[in-house]
């Protein structure tokens, strides 16, 4: 167990460092520079010239990349280019957005999902089952943009229920820092719930299906019995992956409805720092959903492991 | 039902009581202001960002001088001034009892101060250009500052009014990009960083106190997101509405006002005067000629726009109408091109995001094809656009507005991106810096239009126009755009 241990953290280790080089000459390459791009076009070429100075962006490139790595490894991102903020700050902020934000619609998602999955298998082919697939089938083919659109216009725009957008901050309260990103996580989770919905629903139908399922049946368990007791546990295990992955790409994957809510959310602030040529920012931030990714991998592997004796020994 | 009936009588009259006895509802005090773009930092003296001046110009900080709603030059921190004969030495008297929002008293040190570091060699002020003529600055007393210039500058009020040159404190002007403290009716409160920034009224502010207490600007980038704030009343002034096209529903809504002023955005189609063939007179023509303004305005622009026919602003004093010298004219534009013996013509067009460009660049393409050019259209963002076309000069057309007050200058220059630096426009310029009597300005200023003009540098297009929507209880929010600016110095809610 140890040695699948140490394999695994060493791999994630190559994997950061490879991931850190490739973010590093990415950003290096594409066209721009942070200093004109501040200056505007009306700027005098010394000024321009001045700030590139400042910014540290004459060093050699190899020299550039040096301080960025040893910077993060203890523990500096180094300082946003254009917010004059260190890049730790800028990401936390945004974090305290983002990160409440892909709960509270995952969190929508399952409690819309789940359910619906359930009763769609338990109830095969009966008008519950066929309501459900076809609001699935639409809240899949539903762009999350547009049906934002859709819930500011009704209530935003109209009933004024709501905010057409914006964030208050955790410091206005927490109701209204939740308040805020309710029409923002609707938004986000009704295509999730539909997927998840699915996925739950054909996964249960597989288990239903199982010799075990048939041999509880047989030791006179009624069908709702079986359905709790055995086939729900089972069923889980691909609904949890797909929970997994949705996680990861909520976080880092908002940025389209943050914009349609304008919510300070880490989409947004890669999109602005990318566009802005905030590079280090931009690199930061990559850097540390790369690290976000590879650990929650990182993780599984070893849940996977410890559930599954196999995986731990050693390959032959 | 008999019952009811007293009952119904008497909630009426106790209303009619409640109505009387409350006082009308007083006016508010609060505002939320939309805009575009969030600022990168709040120090307007390192970065050329409009947003930054859209934020602190005149609530936060001021300079010497600065811009009225129409875009005069007035005194601000220098009640007055004299100026010698030679026109090289300014002397600023100061306002008394000036504070910045700290409580440290401003004085004749901090203006030393300011125009020191803007000037400085390791300067990384965006407009440097403005201060190249000051030679010395010079404390006289704490209420006197003497300013010498090396040679006779007839713009140097006018200078001394942009956001650039702001006055600052030494003890906090490494911090203002976050925590801005300045001498304005408003001081910076908080920023909640990619959502809105908070100003509050300066109590001790030392000149006419501002009418509203709390100012909020929100940053709302997406069009269709501006427009549902303003709906949902989120927020209750846009200056620079992102949407032209929901300008009409808002003009059919009594809730709001739709304020459309000028701005000092001169929008062009810049050629690259020094690659062949656009360094012949007569391509350059040609060009102008294909290009029909009023057709652009309606379709990239809803109609808001004013056709300009040199680099100047409309609504200024000096501009003269030169918009019939380049005159829409597809038969004339052929016929020049045959002339300069150019055909099969194939030219780049790089576009920057703006929808000016975008969507006013697939319509010059489209006309410029009417007379035989074929424009490639490449689409670039912003950091391409400065380094491909700004910096390498590796294209033959682009569209852009220029946005600074009074940029007939940037003509002058030699490596600009445009490449023209012509000699005989160089010394109109020379002549109009030596001169400070306004009417020889003004014929200078003329002169250079027309030169500019003659030489169909560039195919100038239109003066971008501002378009804001607000509550139409709103009053005092300035209709042009004379620098970028939110000036809410004046503004309040009525009644």
């Amino acid at each position: 167990m140890i040695l699948y241990f140490l394999r695994r953290l060493t791999a994630l280790l190559l994997t950061m460092f490879a991931a850190s080089i490739v973010v590093f000459l990415v950003t290096e390459i594409i066209p721009g520079d942070p200093a004109s791009f501040m200056m505007g076009i009306n700027a005098d070429p010394q000024a321009v010239a001045a700030l590139r100075t400042e910014l540290g962006l004459d060093q050699p490139v190899a020299t550039r990349y040096l301080a960025w790595l040893l910077g993060m490894l203890q523990g500096d991102f180094g300082q946003s280019y254009t917010y004059k903020v260190p890049v730790s700050e800028l990401v936390g902020d945004r974090i305290m957005v983002s990160l409440p934000l892909t709960l509270y619609a995952l969190a929508l998602s399952t409690l819309i999902a789940f359910p619906a999955g359930v009763i769609s298998a338990a109830r095969r082919n009966t008008t519950a089952d066929f309501a459900v697939i076809g609001a699935t089938q639409l809240g899949v083919a539903i762009p999350n943009f547009w049906f934002a659109m859709l819930l500011v216009l009704a209530f935003a725009v109209n009933l004024h229920w709501f905010s057409a957008g914006g964030f208050p901050g955790w410091d206005a309260g927490f109701l209204e820092g939740m308040k805020a990103l309710t029409l923002p996580a609707v938004a986000l989770a009704l295509p999730q719930a539909s997927i998840l919905a699915r996925v739950m629903r054909s996964s249960l139908l597989d288990t239903l299906d199982e010799d075990f399922v048939r041999t509880a049946r047989a030791k006179g368990l009624t069908r709702s019995q079986t359905l709790w007791r055995h086939a729900l546990r089972n069923a889980l295990i691909p609904v949890l992956t797909i929970v997994g992955l949705q996680f990861s790409f909520l976080l880092a994957g908002g940025i389209i409805i943050e914009n349609v809510f304008y919510l300070p959310g880490l989409g947004r602030l890669v999109f602005q720092a990318i566009t802005q040529r905030d590079l280090i920012v931009v690199r930061s931030v990559i850097i540390l959903l790369v690290f976000a990714v590879v650990a929650v991998t990182f993780l599984v592997d070893m849940a996977y492991a410890a559930a599954d004796p196999r995986l731990r020994r050693r390959p032959r | 039902m008999n019952v009811s009936k007293p009952l119904a009588a008497v909630s009426a009259i106790a209303m009619a009581i409640g109505l009387a006895v409350v006082p009308a509802q007083a006016a508010r005090t609060d505002i939320a202001v939309g805009m575009v773009l969030e600022p990168p930092n709040l120090d307007p003296t390192a970065g050329a960002a409009a947003a930054i001046d859209e934020v602190v110009y005149a609530n936060i900080f001021q300079g010497l001088t600065r811009f009225t709603a129409d875009g005069e030059v007035v005194p601000d921190l220098a009640k007055s001034w004299d100026i010698s004969e030679d026109g090289l030495t300014y002397t600023f008297h100061l306002q008394d009892g000036v504070t910045f929002h700290d409580g440290s008293a401003f004085d004749a040190e901090d203006v030393k101060f300011s125009l020191d570091r803007a000037r400085a060699d390791e300067s990384t002020n965006a407009q440097k250009a403005l201060f190249a003529e000051i030679a010395d600055v010079a404390v006289i007393d704490p209420q006197t500052v003497k300013v010498t210039l090396s040679e006779p500058n007839g713009s140097l009020l006018f200078n001394m009014a942009w956001g650039d040159a702001v006055i600052v404190a030494p003890e906090t002007a490494e911090t203002n990009a976050i925590q801005p403290v300045g001498t304005g009716p408003f001081r910076f409160d908080d920023w909640v960083k990619g959502d809105h920034v908070d100003l509050s009224k300066y109590a001790d502010y030392w000149g006419e106190p501002a009418k509203l207490e709390k100012v909020t600007f929100k940053f709302i980038a997406d069009p269709t997101a501006a427009f549902a704030s303003v709906m949902a009343g989120d927020v209750d002034a846009f200056p620079n509405f992102p949407a032209p096209e929901n300008l009409e529903q808002f003009k059919a809504d009594s809730r709001f006002s739709v304020i459309v002023g000028s701005t000092e955005g001169e929008t062009i189609l810049a050629m690259n005067n020094k690659k062949p063939p656009l360094d012949n007179l007569k391509v350059r023509q040609a060009i102008g000629h294909a290009i029909d303004r009023q057709t652009i305005i309606d379709g990239a622009m809803f109609g808001y726009g004013t056709p300009i026919g040199t680099h100047f602003a409309p609504h200024n004093p000096a501009y003269v109408d030169l918009t019939e010298e380049s005159a829409y004219d597809p038969a004339l534009a052929q016929e020049l091109l045959k002339e300069a013996g150019v055909s099969d013509l194939t030219l780049s067009l790089k576009l920057p995001p703006p929808s000016y460009a975008r969507r006013g660049g697939e319509i010059i393409a489209a006309q410029l094809k009417e007379v035989g050019i074929n424009a490639e259209i490449t689409n670039l963002e912003w950091a391409q656009w400065l380094q491909e076309v700004f910096k390498d000069r590796n294209f033959d057309l682009t569209i852009v507005s220029h946005t600074e007050p009074m940029d007939i200058g940037i003509y002058a220059r030699d490596d600009y991106y445009f490449q023209y630096g012509d000699p005989d426009f160089k010394a109109i310029m020379d002549e109009l810096n030596d001169t400070t009597d306004p009417d020889k300005r003004t014929e200078l200023l003329q002169q250079a239009q027309r030169k500019i003009a003659d030489d169909a540098v560039n195919a100038y297009l239109f003066q971008l126009a501002k378009t804001g929507v607000a509550n139409a209880k709103i009053k005092g929010l300035w209709e042009n755009s004379p620098t970028q600016a939110n000036d809410m110095t004046e503004v309040y809610w009525e009644d």
